[in-house]
């Protein structure tokens, strides 16, 4: 469905991305992995169309995303580090994405807002938002149009166990309806039950590109953390 | 489109900045309107005005607005709007606010009191002054991923075109002073919106016969039904290119 080719993207003269190509399947859900600095948001973030490509190009269900715009209304996206308008309160940013994007009332998925109770702080400015809440939003926002393909940063970073449970159930139900999910985090140990195939990226190449049970196989470690971490230390499958 | 331009007017219109701003135009307007003796002398004040004041609110408002709104430009690029149509919106919205500050500050009370169309004519200057400077603003913000350099460039920019320009120029005339100089100041005159802009106004005033015989050339040029048209569609393309610059950079930026 998504289909990068030779990706490359270079900040200045510091390369961040090198000749990435990968092909993401409808119906997955796909872990993106590196250390710090390896490309995870900048590779993204092409994806999103907010960073352009120095070479290479990027399909969206056979649209080529730097011809055609209209590839984002199957998308939802929760940025790593939301940043919002400050003086807009929640429902405000929330009428004004709905009143762009125009989705029929019916049609809107609002779970996740009910479970995270926002209707009781609406009128909170985003300004005076904690960490924690905006990143509650942004779940929101990443969810709220029924996308087919949902892409989460570091989505569980800042949020309380109880939120980061809510979110993590909802990943899960929204696989099982055949959504393409794309998620990078460093708590490797919640993507256990949720990932069926790992994206490991390094200084801005693809390390490797498995699924879960090939991945258990080849490095004989059952749980992601230990796979990962035989993979970091052997540092070449 | 309509819906992101409707966001940002309505975002800039509760501004109190920009609601000071209307109410100084307007009470400048009206002094000057009633403390001036004749027409001409009210015109020639706006006039100082329109060319100093407008330009400096237009392109210092803009660049610090477009700064302030790098979220909402990034929550925008992820959703499935064109870039272009992004870029255009906030400049839309802004132009056309800084534009209903200047209609109700400057053109509302002055059309009222005078129907002439020199008066008309001042306020079609301020009204695409403040378009002008608001796309070089917005060229300049693009530019710059510095909100301090940004702010820079565009008092740079102010400065330029009505302080540093006209001393250029005249350093131009004297050095050249042997020659004739009327077609080269035509030229010179049209390479700047806010010269531009006083030489019209200042040929309807006849304030011209002043400017001895470039006056003369002037008044030929610019006084005729061609020279006009040309002239508006300089400040059309002082407009329109400036914006043209900032899409092509920002189709391509990384946010």
């Amino acid at each position: 469905m998504i289909e990068f080719s030779g990706i490359s993207k270079k900040f200045g003269r510091l390369p961040v991305l090198e000749d990435v190509s990968l092909r993401l399947q409808k119906g997955r859900t796909v872990a993106l992995i590196g250390p710090n600095g390896s490309g995870k948001t900048t590779l993204i973030k092409c994806l999103l169309g907010m960073v352009v490509p120095d070479k290479g190009h990027i399909t969206f269900g056979g649209r080529n995303i730097l011809e055609d715009w209209s590839y984002r209304t199957d998308l939802g996206y929760m940025p790593q580090i939301g940043r919002y308008p400050d003086n807009m309160t929640i429902a405000q940013l929330f009428g004004m994405i709905r009143d762009i994007r125009r989705m029929p009332d019916q049609r809107l998925d609002e779970d996740l807002i009910r479970a995270f109770r926002l209707p009781a702080i609406y009128d909170k400015r985003m300004r005076t938002l904690s960490g924690g809440t905006r990143q509650k939003v942004s779940a929101c926002l990443a969810f709220l149009f029924d996308p087919a393909v949902i892409v989460l940063d570091e989505p569980t970073a800042g949020l309380d166990p109880v939120s980061a449970g809510i979110l993590t159930d909802k990943i899960l139900t929204e696989t099982q309806k055949g959504k393409l999910v794309l998620v990078t985090s460093h708590i490797l140990s919640e993507l256990d039950d949720l990932v069926d195939e790992v994206v490991y990226l390094q200084d801005g190449r693809i390390r490797f590109h498995k699924t879960l049970p090939q991945l258990r196989a080849d490095t004989g470690e059952h749980r992601l953390v230990r796979a990962i971490a035989h993979v970091m230390e052997n540092s070449m499958l | 489109m309509r819906k992101i331009i409707k966001y940002v007017l309505l975002d800039i219109l509760r501004n109190k900045i920009l609601i000071s701003y209307t109410v100084l135009l307007f009470a400048i307007t009206m002094t000057m309107l009633f403390l001036g003796d004749n027409e001409t002398k009210v015109l020639l004040s706006l006039l100082n005005i329109v060319l100093i004041v407008l330009p400096l609110v237009s392109i210092i408002f803009s660049t610090i607005y477009y700064y302030n709104s790098v979220e909402f430009i990034e929550l925008l690029v992820c959703q499935p709007i064109r870039r272009t149509a992004i870029l255009l919106s906030i400049y839309a919205g802004l132009a056309l606010s800084l534009v209903i500050a200047f209609g109700v500050g400057v053109a509302l009370p002055l059309l009222m009191m005078e129907h002439t169309t020199t008066a008309a004519l001042l306020v079609f200057i301020g009204f695409l002054l403040t378009a002008i400077f608001a796309a070089l603003a917005i060229l300049g913000s693009v530019r710059m991923r510095d909100k301090a350099r940004g702010i820079g460039v565009s008092i740079l920019a102010w400065f330029y075109f009505s302080l540093l320009y006209d001393g250029l120029v005249l350093f131009l005339l004297f050095q050249f002073s042997d020659y004739p100089l009327e077609k080269p100041s035509i030229v010179l005159g049209a390479m700047n919106p806010i010269d531009l802009g006083r030489i019209m106004l200042l040929l309807r005033l006849d304030s011209s016969a002043m400017m001895g015989y470039t006056g003369a050339v002037f008044q030929e040029f610019f006084g005729s039904a061609g020279g006009i048209v040309i002239a508006v569609t300089l400040l059309i393309l002082w407009m329109n290119l400036p914006l043209w610059a900032a899409i092509r950079r920002f189709n391509h930026k990384d946010l």
